[in-house]
């Protein structure tokens, strides 16, 4: 069974005159333990997909299955125990007064876990943080043990599907290679389904398993990763971002 | 080859409650008309050079230097006066992002026709060629109706455009391009590369392309200065960086996902703490 | 030596539990805090003020009731008076001491519920957008809309004369701008990346109102708080100046000065001693708020 399902998606902004359609009649699957790549410039809407499927783009018309399961307008509390998502910008992820304690001690309070210490211990060695890490503030912390935390709050309510917008396009390469491999080893251990947004094609090359290329809110190809690396992509515009990242 | 610049032992110290902190520390080089480029990550000091050589260091920044010699003059013994006669007129800076660099309330055509006439003591219908002539210098079409937008109208690529029209105003012998791609998409980074590019060798001006994107540099550049925590540690042919010595360097090179090398996991940088230790590597010819 | 390790503890970057990381939180704010000498002033001033209110029966030299006729509108420095009697010949330091319990306790009140209040409305209109929004700005409208003395004049007037219904005529003028804030901060928090992680835990409206946004609202309204305590005390002032708000015999600042007008050509210090005061405590306020603010800004942090 697949993990997630979208058929023919819209997601649109705002109403009347001022309507903007950011996602057009967008289909694709993700197989159950696979990993997903939507790749695009800016605007494309590659993003706004992510947004839909967690419930925090609320404009939108088509299917989307997770995991069985046909979503509606309003997300049952037991959707966040299936999916969750990592933030692009590590800095904007996490609430400036609350440190790296409270946002998992909450996240794991509000999925209604009881041995929370023992957790969050468990949570923070998952990610390679370790415990001097666990007071400590966002702005003690550098980029990438940001991102770390963010990546452990999403692990927090084991999740089946992690939905990944951009995660290292804001860190350095040394960083992002540290986070990269970080969430191969994670999806590994935890059996996780990924999704993953990004800009570069070298980084979804290196993660994941198929790909959709974007451009103006459609998806104008589906490939395998095998393809890619050949540069065999079909339509002229994947073949265009191909070109320009090499 | 000609020197336009000679920065020699730049430092920019922040003295702070915990003590003085140096993010520039005993840098040299110089300059010809050529494109150097200067990579590194985030903290490494590379946009502090590139400020420190306008002397933009804000307070409580301090900037110290043996000598900043543009084409003879130090600009070390400037006053604060002369440097303004400087920045933009002999030495002109490209940002990172154009949305913070224009005027948000001012049509497009009106900035360029100010720094235009600021420079240039034209009438008001000259100056209105001149801008003219300059947005279609940076392959922008359509550019009267260019001239009447706001700078919100502009996409990312066409505000980065009009943003180095502008800097190339006054003629300036040296640009300095702070990150001036990262904010814009792969297929449009290209084509802004390629004005500055065309710009720089028609008008055989020095640039200084600061960047964190090595594969960009090594493309781009002819000499590329590779900085770790304020200092350069190693300096090499664009066109040899992936020949590049420094474990440093090799393990930038390294943690790059590559499309036709897929690996398990990507390397780590391991950091050796000597590395910030040793002295700066001299990268004056 | 104690000392020393006990700073490395709070200035540690790797606190060990919760309390400890609090703390440390804490007092790196008080050492930026403690840097602007200007803000230290005020924070001084303060203190002393509510030490004075404190042990007024103890500092006092004389009972702030009890009139002397034989006595009255004695100038400076009198035997034992030494700033003097008024009108009825009642000691003025005295009635000064006594007075600041009253400022303090009118400053209090105005500022636990005027902020509180804004803070309820302006978060909740922000963060539930909608008409929820339209309804509550626009009664926040119409009460920007009211001269406030006015508002305040209406009031009073209606719940009869005296300090509570002062206090409340001014926590009723003053809650909107504070509404206003509240709401405008709530916008932009609303839309970060934070808050739609916390949305994706499943957390309710309450929860991320309380929790998330009012923690980041607080500071800014600290300071708008602590700026505005110069105008809630003349505020005060004006309405006991008015009689309409503490009542005599009662010392308050306000009301001394309307007493000593009378007598403003030939006996000057009797409204300009307790003008002194309220110029005083209102510059304390001023200081302290301008410190509060480089330290509180979360948008200054490091």
């Amino acid at each position: 069974m697949s993990m997630l399902e979208i058929e023919k998606l819209n997601v649109w902004f705002g109403h009347g005159r001022d309507r903007v359609d950011a996602v057009k009649d967008a289909s694709f699957t993700v197989a159950r333990g696979e990993s997903f790549g939507l790749v695009g410039e800016s605007g494309s809407g590659k993003s706004t997909i992510l947004r839909a499927i967690s419930g925090l783009a609320p404009l939108w018309s088509g299917r989307m299955v997770v995991d069985g399961l046909a979503l509606g307008k309003v997300r049952p509390k037991t959707f966040y125990k299936t999916v969750q998502m990592v933030f692009q910008d590590p800095y904007a992820s996490l609430h400036p007064r609350h440190s790296v304690d409270q946002v998992l001690g909450e996240t794991l309070q509000l999925h209604g876990f009881k041995d929370i210490d023992a957790r969050v211990v468990k949570l923070l060695d998952d990610v390679g943080l370790g415990q001097k890490f666990r007071f400590r503030y966002p702005h003690q912390l550098s980029g990438g043990q940001r991102q770390r935390v963010a990546i452990a709050r999403a692990l927090a309510p084991q999740p089946a599907l992690l939905l990944l917008d951009e995660p290292t396009s804001a860190l350095d390469v040394s960083v992002q290679a540290e986070i990269l491999n970080l969430l191969v080893d994670l999806r590994r251990e935890h059996a996780l389904t990924y999704v993953m947004v990004s800009h570069d094609l070298s980084v979804v090359g290196h993660m994941c398993e198929r790909l959709a290329v974007m451009k103006g809110g459609e998806i104008v190809e589906v490939m395998g990763v095998d393809t890619l690396r050949r540069m065999e992509a079909k339509h002229p515009y994947s073949q265009s971002l191909l070109a320009a990242s090499v | 080859m000609e020197t336009l610049l000679d920065v020699e032992d730049l430092w920019v110290k922040f003295p702070s409650r915990q003590g003085v902190f140096d993010a520039v520390r005993g840098v040299s080089f110089t300059l010809g008309r050529e494109r150097l480029g200067i990579v590194g990550e985030s903290g490494s000091g590379k946009s502090m050079t590139g400020r420190a050589i306008l002397r933009l260091i804000r307070s409580p920044g301090i900037v110290e230097a043996t000598q900043i010699s543009l084409g003879g003059d130090d600009l070390m013994k400037k006053t604060e006066k002369e440097m303004r006669a400087v920045r933009g007129k002999r030495i002109s800076m490209v940002m990172q992002d154009p949305k913070f660099s224009l005027n948000p309330v001012m049509t497009i055509g009106a900035q360029i026709i100010e720094a235009y006439r600021q420079h240039n003591k034209v009438s008001h219908a000259d100056a209105y060629a001149k801008a003219l002539e300059m947005l279609e210098a940076v392959s922008i079409r359509d550019a009267e109706r260019v001239m009447r937008a706001y700078p919100h109208e502009m996409s990312g690529g066409m505000g980065q455009r009009i943003m180095i029209a502008m800097m190339l105003i006054p003629n300036p012998e040296i640009l300095i391009a702070d990150e001036p791609t990262s904010a814009l998409d792969v297929s449009v980074q290209r084509q802004v590369l390629d004005i500055m590019d065309k710009l720089v060798k028609d008008r055989g001006m020095g640039l200084i392309f600061i960047s964190h994107d090595l594969n960009l540099v090594a493309d781009f550049c002819d000499r590329v200065l590779i900085m770790y925590a304020g200092r350069i540690v190693e300096i090499c042919k664009a066109d040899k960086l992936n020949e590049a010595k420094h474990p440093y360097t090799r393990g930038l090179l390294n943690s790059l996902p590559r499309l036709d090398a897929p690996r398990d996991h990507l390397e780590v940088l391991k950091r050796d703490p000597a590395w910030s230790e040793a002295p700066s590597v001299s990268g004056r010819v | 030596m104690a000392e020393q390790s006990l700073r490395q503890w709070l200035l540690t970057d790797t606190p060990t539990s919760r309390r400890h990381a609090k703390l440390s939180a804490l007092y790196h704010g008080w050492l930026s805090f403690r840097g602007n000498t200007m803000a230290m002033i005020g924070l001084c001033i303060l203190l002393a003020l509510v030490a004075v209110a404190l042990f007024a029966p103890l500092l006092a030299p004389h009972d702030p009731f009890v009139q002397d006729l034989g006595n009255r509108l004695a100038p400076l420095g009198t035997d034992s008076h030494v700033l003097g009697t008024d009108s009825l010949g009642r000691d003025i330091l005295s009635r000064l001491i006594y007075g600041s319990r009253i400022t303090l306790y009118i400053v209090a009140l105005v500022a636990l519920i005027a902020p509180v209040a804004g803070l309820l409305v302006g978060t909740v209109s922000g963060y539930a957008g909608g008409w929820v929004d339209v309804v509550l700005m626009r009664i926040t409208d119409i009460f920007l809309a009211f001269p406030r003395l006015v508002l305040a004049l209406a009031f009073v007037a209606a719940m009869g004369a005296g300090i509570e219904n002062a206090v409340l005529a001014i926590s009723l003028t003053a809650w909107p701008p504070y509404a206003r804030i509240a709401r405008a901060e709530t916008l932009t928090i609303r839309a970060a990346d934070y808050i739609s992680a916390i949305q994706l835990q499943g957390a309710g409206a309450m929860r991320i109102i309380t929790r998330h946004i009012w923690p980041l609202c607080i500071s800014s309204l600290i300071v708008r708080v602590t700026l505005d305590m110069a105008g809630i005390i003349l505020a005060a002032a004006g309405l006991g100046f008015l009689g309409l708000g503490a009542q005599p015999p009662s010392p308050e600042w306000g009301a001394m000065i309307s007493e000593g007008r009378r007598f403003i050509l030939d006996h000057w210090w009797v409204a300009t001693m307790p003008g002194l005061a309220i110029f005083t405590v209102s510059l304390a306020f001023n200081l302290l708020g301008d410190g509060l603010r480089d330290v509180l800004d979360p948008k200054g942090g490091e």
